[in-house]
């Protein structure tokens, strides 16, 4: 246990190995490590990054969603709306055309009445005359009375 | 085991005690022990060489298994170090640190293989007799880490307080810059100077010397028969695993101390 030459050759040892130490094997480490805290880093900035992305795009769509709703509750009264109009239009025409058809069809009724009237007053004339004509044959004579069976021709006319 | 004509519990120990030297040059100083040199630098050529290896492929990405295990032990001494030394690690401290911790801890655990199996491997494989495996339980080279960093301490004490300002610090700390408590203040840092490699060193060496002492001691058992054998082996076990902590403990002890050491020599007072 005494102290000799082994005690210089163990410090250069020593130093050498702290020498390559201090050299070759803490900086290419301690680089690595580094790097890969600042990449760990990164990534989490990278995340919190894109959290905050999402919460504004939620954001962000859930107002187009509000805005869809009120568009479309819009569109859906005002296509009510137009239809109760067209509704109404329809039963306007509708009533129109049938007083049309109505006052045509009365009027055509008119028409025939009317027509059929003249035709029985003529038929009727007719056979009054004829009525007359045989009573007259044998007192009147049809040369002489000629006149007057034209003006009574004409009144029944 | 020995081949010596008598086999005595001291003749035992003391064989397993003995350096394999070599004679450098005239006087008792010069004199190598060949075996604590070459076994503390075939370790530290294979636990750096394995760091450095995994670190020459080291990414910023996912970790391999190795450098996962490599960035562990690194982050953990480099933690340990960011909370004692305040300056940059990076330039000497931190992989000092790594240094000692590593080294120190490959030379502590040659304390846990079986004694007796590797005397017997170094004298029957490689034909050597004498082969101490535990280069921590040379005084020499605790003495050799300590005063290195003793001698690294005054370096950044002057260097970073200047030669005047280490000298204001020996005369007027820590009890005053009265001249009359020059003299005291000089004594008591004197002190300091001389308990800290001193500790440093023998805390170390005590350490792990002492368990190597208490496996040989154990070992005797063996002498005794088939059941002193039996319970040698079973103590021997227990002590073992339990020297598993001694040996990590002291390492980490080791390289602490020195952080401390080098980042006091830093501060001012």
């Amino acid at each position: 246990m005494n102290i000799n030459f082994t005690l210089i050759s163990q410090a250069i040892a020593f130093s050498v190995f702290i020498w390559f130490t201090v050299k070759f094997v803490w900086p290419p480490l301690l680089r690595a490590i580094e790097e890969r805290q600042k990449n760990i880093a990164d990534g989490l900035a990278a995340g919190e990054r894109g959290r905050h992305e999402l919460e504004l795009a939620s954001q962000r769509s859930a107002e187009v969603l509000k805005e869809a709703k009120h568009l479309a509750s819009e569109i859906v009264s005002q296509a009510e709306k137009r239809s109760t109009e067209i509704v109404e239009e329809a039963k306007k025409t509708a009533k129109e055309e049938s007083d049309r058809i109505i006052a045509g069809a009365k009027a055509e009724v008119q028409h025939e009445m009317f027509s059929a009237k003249e035709a029985l007053r003529q038929y009727a004339a007719q056979l009054a005359i004829a009525g007359a004509t045989k009573i007259l044959r044998r007192e009147i004579d049809a040369k002489v009375h000629a006149d007057i069976l034209v003006s009574i021709e004409e009144d029944l006319r | 085991m020995a081949s010596e004509a008598e086999l005595t519990p001291t003749s035992y120990i003391k064989h397993h005690l003995t350096y394999l030297e070599a004679q450098v040059s005239e006087g008792s100083f010069w004199v190598l022990h060949v075996d604590t040199l070459i076994t503390s630098i075939i370790l530290g050529i294979i636990s750096l060489g394995f760091i450095w290896l995994v670190v020459r492929r080291a990414t910023s990405g996912v970790p391999t298994k190795s450098q996962a295990f490599v960035e562990l032990a690194v982050e953990f001494i480099d933690n340990e170090v960011k909370n004692t030394f305040h300056g940059n690690r990076h330039v000497l401290v931190a992989p000092m640190a790594l240094t000692i911790f590593v080294w120190v801890l490959m030379m502590n655990a040659m304390d846990i293989l079986p004694i007796d199996i590797m005397a017997w491997i170094t004298e029957n494989i490689f034909g050597v007799h004498n082969w101490k495996i535990v280069p921590t339980t040379d005084v020499n080279t605790t003495f050799a880490l300590a005063l290195s960093i003793w001698f690294l301490m005054i370096f950044f004490n002057v260097k970073v307080k200047g030669m005047g300002g280490w000298m204001y610090e020996l005369f007027c700390t820590p009890f005053g810059k009265n001249p009359l408590l020059w003299i005291l203040n000089l004594l008591f840092n004197f002190i300091e100077y001389v308990s800290k490699p001193l500790s440093h060193s023998l805390r170390l060496f005590g350490n792990i010397y002492a368990g190597e002492i208490i496996f040989l001691l154990l070992g005797m058992w063996a002498a005794t028969g088939i059941s002193g054998t039996i319970f040698g082996a079973i103590l021997g076990a227990g002590w073992a695993i339990f020297h598993i902590l001694i040996v990590t403990l002291q390492a980490f002890i080791f390289m602490m101390l020195t952080v401390v050491y080098i980042s006091m020599a830093h501060e001012s007072h």
